[in-house]
């Protein structure tokens, strides 16, 4: 009898921590995939804090460039702090940033930091993906 | 022999062997029964244990008296731990006092290796300051390894960067096969990045220090932009001295000048904002205490997001020499690496004559009257 209550809660413990383990993945895959369809929805989509100012930076390089960003700032979304984790997990360990802002996306893919952007940019490559994504015209 | 059973419960229940305070029973039970005879022979025995475990005074009472004895054992016990840990406490003393010795022979000894170097440096001609502070002290007062090393290292650097340019000189006035410029052009381009990863080293060291640029020469300085050479001056430093280029190398020479200035600008314009924060959130009146920790808190986050500005721009840096040697060829890129090389020696051989001079009231100066 006592065996059996025994194993009965048991099970509902597991059961409980199985639902919220799967409640936090949805969760996650949520934001990653709010991150995503917000990524597409504009040529170029920069993803930055209000108060950082690589993030800065980087708005100041692309509007230099002739390029109208769509900038989502995390620290005035409800769910920023979400998304900064998402952000933070699509970076992957390669990056050598410790913050996940500033990231933009080039046509709804994913370019990277501030790092990667210089990067492409002293390479020649950031103009064509501009053009290919309609950010720039001539 | 009701009063021995007895005695024995009262052991049982104490738990704990006394010597003493068995006696000071045996004491009881003798009082009690008043027979002397039962008790006499454990008394007996413990006489000499006591005798043999306490300085005796010569006053001391023989007398199996419980309750004195045992007052005198207390503070004979006493006196013994005290000595006892003194001893302990002058012996730990002894040891430290040892280890602090030690400690100071090491320090002495890298001390006089670390002026040595310095006098190694200094006969090469790099500015370094004067005598007062001649290693890096912070403003607290004390030396920061990081950027000691940051500076032996940097030396070091400068020497193998003039050897370097002494023999991409010589490969190209011996007219050098296409592989050994190539190697040679390689070579010095990982040497910039040593420099580079030193740089990122010291940054984490002190942010502010690098960015300052108190370990250039002092005329390099003049040129200073976040911490190192600007990306769009090193182009029209290499760019004059390659002759021959064709109209694909000229096209993409200009774009990555115009791309190199954007990218300047755009780190120019998130620095400023990085001043600008700084000075509104240091508190004005630091009597404030309330929010003083917040603040400052805030202070030293602004100095770790100039570290990331710091690192950028060195990211930068290296991308345009990378470019350039891939828009080269071999013979340009040597050409290129070698009149960079040979900009920064002037340089910094100016500097050793400009601090020669001020120090030196008998130096020449010309007068263009």
């Amino acid at each position: 009898m006592f065996q059996e209550k025994k194993r009965m809660h048991y099970q509902v413990e597991a059961a409980a921590a199985w639902s919220y383990y799967m409640r936090v993945r949805s969760m996650e895959e949520d934001q990653m995939e709010r991150v995503a369809r917000l990524a597409s929805q504009s040529a170029v989509v920069i993803f930055s804090v209000s108060s950082c100012c690589m993030c800065h930076a980087m708005k100041r390089l692309f509007c230099g460039m002739g390029v109208n960003p769509t900038v989502h700032e995390l620290d005035h979304d409800p769910k920023g702090k979400d998304m900064e984790t998402a952000l933070m997990r699509l970076l992957g360990n390669g990056s050598i940033n410790s913050t996940a802002v500033p990231v933009v996306f080039i046509g709804g893919k994913l370019v990277g930091s501030m790092d990667r952007v210089l990067a492409f940019h002293i390479g020649g490559t950031l103009v064509p993906l501009l053009k290919q994504a309609g950010a720039l015209w001539l | 022999m009701n009063s021995s059973s007895t005695q024995l419960v009262l052991v049982k229940r104490m738990g704990i062997y006394d010597p003493f305070h068995q006696v000071n029973m045996w004491g009881d039970s003798f009082k009690i029964d008043g027979s002397l005879n039962s008790i006499a022979s454990p008394m007996l025995m413990m006489k000499p244990s006591m005798q043999n475990r306490t300085d005796c005074t010569p006053n001391e009472s023989r007398e199996p008296s419980g309750d004195d004895q045992e007052s005198n054992d207390k503070a004979d016990r006493k006196a013994q731990r005290r000595l006892a840990q003194n001893r302990e406490a002058a012996r730990k003393c002894r040891l430290r006092k040892k280890a602090y010795v030690q400690q100071l022979e090491t320090s002495r000894v890298k001390l006089m290796q670390l002026e040595l170097e310095i006098e190694k440096a200094r006969k090469q001609g790099l500015y370094i300051r004067s005598a007062v502070d001649v290693s890096y002290m912070g403003s607290s007062g004390t030396i920061n390894p990081g950027i000691t090393l940051f500076e032996l290292e940097y030396g070091h650097w400068i020497e193998e960067q003039d050897r370097r340019n002494e023999e991409l000189r010589n490969a190209l006035q011996t007219h050098a096969s296409e592989m050994q410029l190539h190697l040679l052009v390689a070579s010095c381009l990982s040497h910039y990045s040593n420099l580079f990863r030193m740089k990122a080293d010291a940054a984490k060291a002190d942010v502010f220090y690098l960015i300052s640029g108190a370990w250039k020469a002092s005329v390099e300085r003049l040129f200073l932009w976040i911490g190192g050479s600007r990306p769009s001056q090193l182009l029209n430093i290499i760019v004059p001295q390659l002759e021959p280029l064709t109209d694909q190398q000229i096209v993409s020479i200009n774009n990555l000048r115009l791309s190199s200035q954007q990218a300047e600008d755009a780190l120019s314009l998130g620095l400023d904002k990085l001043q600008q924060s700084l000075v509104f959130n240091i508190p004005s009146d630091p009597l404030v205490v309330g929010h003083y920790g917040f603040e400052m808190a805030a202070a030293m986050d602004k100095g770790e997001a100039l570290e990331g500005f710091v690192n950028q721009a060195d990211h930068l840096r290296q991308q345009t020499l990378l470019h350039m040697s891939r828009i080269l060829t071999n013979g340009q890129a040597a050409q290129g690496l070698l009149a960079m090389g040979e900009y920064f020696h002037r340089l910094r051989t100016l500097s050793s004559l400009w601090s020669a001079r001020s120090c030196d009231p008998s130096f020449p100066i010309h007068h263009s009257n």
